[in-house]
């Protein structure tokens, strides 16, 4: 059942700053928050506000067009403050924690005797429905619609990224119990990519998918694409590796946990490891003390360097995200710097003399080494998008506001993070992913979901 | 360079919107940025980007040119040499002919950055580095004995008219520095071609006996492929030609140095030279004049041939920008090189007239590609939609 499918597109940038493979537990944080602004299209609606107490899985907000889908409290204690941005628009739930104020008990079940819609019921009452994405698009799935198939990726190709053989091998047994579940969502399969000798490689109930490759091998969109691509008008569904443990623990104990491992890693991490701690955390809770000392700007990234999103010591974690990373600001100026030999800093193409160092790690800082510029250079993007796709003239589709040509040219299959390369190798300098979120969003609007 | 940081920071304001002279802030810019790597970080999207920019990209192309505009300079002196049986050391030929280049690069650089200065102003862009290959090409692309004036009208017209008129670096349909080319071939076809543009000094003095100044692909157009200088000579380029064009060598140097860094597409240099073998050689199996029967490969070292398959087909802006459509794009500049060089006796030179022709292509070439590529994937759609 099991197919080696070899990618050979692709880029793996080598940084310093791995985790070491080693789990410190943090204590429960002060805090935790829940930022409406990591749904896409999420229109919320409040349920609490400050000052009442919740325990862990009751529910803050809803969606407004999807009222099922609720959002709940990760941990249990008082809801202190909801924090506004412009024109109101809500940005985060802040909860003081409390470990006495308990759980919500569900249902607890094992999933192979529920039928489908008592899974889905289960799942959107206590939160872990929000985890469940899908595509096209890569926005949360709607509980009214069938996938032909949910796909997960069980490693991360990216940049300095957690590796969830590591983090996962005693949780297995939950694993399977949050896969079980998911099987019962779809009437076709729950596909899984792993990596050769993968502890995953023993889960039942799945299509067991080896892939080989560098970045981005492990994006779940490009495992589609080479399984069974996307078409107009199929929806499948995806979720990240390490959210199906939710799904198994709540089925397991009845109770949310959202318990989840975080690499902390960058070349600006003193002792670059990885951290248990609850999701939506706050950042400081993870990283106060831990990063080197410097006069120079740091960038506190929640996620990979590729797709994070820029965060500061005052925020949460991001709901998906697995890996804290912190690199340099790089904020200075280069003299001269585009003539300089530079042999420290990593170039995809041969232009600068680091090719020379092949197998080094780099420092790289968050300056964009250069001015944006028309699309001069062809034939880079290609390189590095392991789909059957031509990056180029979909990005121009996108800019064209052509939605008859983006559809045709690939836009159901591709999130911001399978272009994320693009973005990096380009010598122009053009915000890929911000185009590739632009073009879904219009797809959106214009043909509803 | 400190002092230089500062010095640029305490001036900045002057130049920005509401400064005194923020009518040069374009002009600003551009100096500071070719000074200093600006300090800009990014804010959506991807955290960190590849070293890799525009302006390293143009130098690493300039690099390339190296070789033929060193080999070039030489044979200026070498050429006048034999002309008018002057002896000379390398240095000297190299000398002589570096001096007579110069002016036609400061001519090419300072109207060319004169006009991209202006009209970035004028439109309140950045000044883009797309000129700093294209002023170079141009010198490379001209017999040495071009007056200086015509080189700046030719550069003047190609810039505005090839480039700027389109929106700029990105945007032009043609090569720019080869619309500067033919811009002076149509016009003054007195000072582009015939016998005596090619060496230095040649019209109107009496060179030794036996030499004509001629180049081989004057000859190989009159059927006097007995005139035609050896393979070898041609290879390494002890022939007259435009100034950057005559060594095969050099160029290829160049094209080492471009496919290494990945900045040159080798797909489309290949496919060039598979197009002009396929072609010399079906000329080659029907011989009814002497030019058909001259061996295929000997187009490769002939002419403007592998300068421009290496430094002017492979232009991005200009190309294909798909990866089928390269191949197809490249093959049929080989097609028509050969094509325009034996069956058009007017133009000796192919090459310049093949590219642009094949520019003005490359936009349908991509079309078809992206066509064949949606219908590719909509029959994928319906097999597995009805699986």
């Amino acid at each position: 059942m099991s197919e080696t499918i070899k990618l050979r597109k692709g880029l793996n940038i080598k940084l310093q700053g791995g985790a070491k493979p080693e789990v410190e537990t943090l204590p429960l944080p002060f805090k935790v928050a829940l930022k409406p602004t990591d749904f896409q299209g999420l229109t919320p609606k409040l349920k609490v506000k400050a000052d009442d107490l919740v325990k862990a899985g009751d529910a803050l907000f809803f969606d407004k067009y999807h009222p099922e889908i609720q959002y709940t409290a990760p941990v249990g204690g008082k809801v202190v403050s909801v924090n506004r941005g412009e024109r109101r628009k809500i940005l985060e739930i802040v909860i003081e924690t409390d470990a006495k104020a308990g759980s919500v008990e569900f249902k607890k079940a094992d999933p192979k005797t529920l039928s489908g819609d008592e899974v889905k019921e289960l799942l959107l009452h206590s939160g872990m429905w929000p985890f469940i994405k899908r595509r096209p698009y890569g926005v949360i799935a709607s509980p009214s619609e069938k996938p032909l198939s949910i796909y997960i990726s069980t490693f991360d190709t990216a940049p300095l990224a957690p590796d969830y053989n590591f983090v996962m091998k005693d949780q297995m047994g939950t694993f399977q119990t949050g896969i079980d579940a998911l099987t019962r969502l779809t009437d076709g399969k729950v596909y899984l990519g792993i990596v050769p000798d993968s502890a995953f490689a023993k889960i039942k109930n799945v299509v067991i998918n080896t892939f080989s490759g560098p970045h981005p091998a492990g994006n779940v969109g490009v495992q589609i694409a080479n399984i069974r691509p996307i078409n107009k008008g199929e929806v499948v569904w995806t979720i990240n590796v390490q959210d199906v443990l939710f799904i198994g623990r709540l089925f397991e104990t009845g109770k949310v946990d959202f318990t989840k491992v975080f690499a902390l890693t960058g070349s600006e991490v003193e002792n670059p490891k990885y951290y248990k701690t609850v999701a939506g955390a706050p950042v400081a809770s993870i990283i106060t003390g831990k990063l080197k000392k410097s006069e120079n700007k740091q960038r506190i990234i929640s996620g990979n360097v590729l797709t994070g999103t820029k965060v500061s010591n005052q925020c949460y974690l991001g709901y998906y995200d697995s890996q804290v990373t912190v690199i340099p600001e790089g904020d200075n100026y280069e003299f001269l710097g585009w003539a300089m030999p530079r042999f420290n800093r990593f170039s995809f193409s041969h232009a600068y003399f680091s090719w020379l160092n092949k197998g080094k790690s780099y420092v790289a800082d968050a300056n964009l080494n250069g001015e944006e510029r028309a699309f001069v250079v062809t034939g880079q993007y290609e390189k590095v998008v392991p789909m059957d796709i031509l990056p180029v003239h979909l990005l121009k589709a996108i800019i064209a506001d052509d939605i008859d040509k983006m559809e045709q040219l690939g836009i159901y299959e591709v999130v911001e993070e399978d272009m994320a390369l693009c973005e990096f190798v380009c010598t122009s300098k053009i915000e890929v992913q911000k185009l590739v979120r632009k073009g879904i969003n219009l797809m959106i609007k214009e043909m509803g979901n | 360079m400190k002092s230089l940081r500062n010095f640029l920071d305490k001036k900045k304001p002057l130049f920005q919107p509401g400064g005194k002279l923020s009518k040069f802030g374009s002009t600003f810019g551009a100096f500071e940025t070719f000074l200093f790597t600006p300090n800009h970080t990014s804010k959506s999207g991807s955290h960190i980007h590849d070293t890799i920019d525009l302006k390293r990209t143009m130098t690493v192309v300039i690099i390339a040119l190296l070789p033929t505009l060193l080999f070039g300079s030489w044979n200026i002196g070498y050429q006048n040499g034999l002309a008018f049986g002057v002896e000379r050391s390398i240095i000297e030929n190299f000398i002589f002919g570096f001096l007579k280049v110069l002016p036609i690069m400061i001519v090419s650089y300072g109207v060319g950055l004169g006009i991209e200065f202006i009209v970035a102003q004028i439109r309140g862009h950045e000044v883009n580095e797309g000129f700093l290959v294209t002023g170079i090409l141009i010198p490379l692309i001209m017999p040495v004995n071009i007056p200086l004036w015509m080189v700046a009208l030719a550069t003047a017209f190609a810039v505005i008219f090839g480039k700027e008129i389109f929106g700029g670096t990105g945007y032009n349909v043609m090569n720019v520095a080869l619309i500067a080319r033919a811009f002076l071939f149509f016009a003054y076809p007195g000072e582009m071609s015939g016998d005596l543009v090619w060496v230095y000094d040649l019209a109107g003095n009496k060179p030794v006996d036996g030499f004509s100044g001629a180049t081989p692909l004057a000859y190989a157009a009159q059927n006097a492929s007995s005139e035609i200088a050896s393979f070898k000579d041609m290879f390494l380029g002890f022939i007259p030609g435009s100034i950057g064009e005559t060594s095969t060598l050099a160029v290829l140097i160049g094209a080492a140095v471009l496919i290494f860094t990945g900045i040159g597409s080798w797909k489309i240099m290949l496919a060039t030279v598979l197009g002009t073998l396929l072609m010399g050689g079906i000329c080659n199996l029907f011989p009814a004049n002497e030019y058909m029967s001259i061996p295929a490969y000997t187009h490769l070292v002939m002419g403007g041939f592998a300068f421009g398959a290496v430094f002017m087909a492979t232009d991005p802006v200009t190309a294909s920008s798909t990866e089928k459509g390269k191949w197809i794009y490249g093959f049929m500049i080989g097609i028509l090189v050969v094509l325009i060089r034996i069956f058009n006796p007017a133009y000796p030179e192919g090459m310049m007239l093949a590219i642009l022709l094949m520019n003005v292509w490359a936009p349908l070439i991509d079309y078809f590609v992206i066509e064949s590529h949606i219908k590719r994937r909509l029959k994928r759609a319906k097999i597995k939609g009805n699986a």
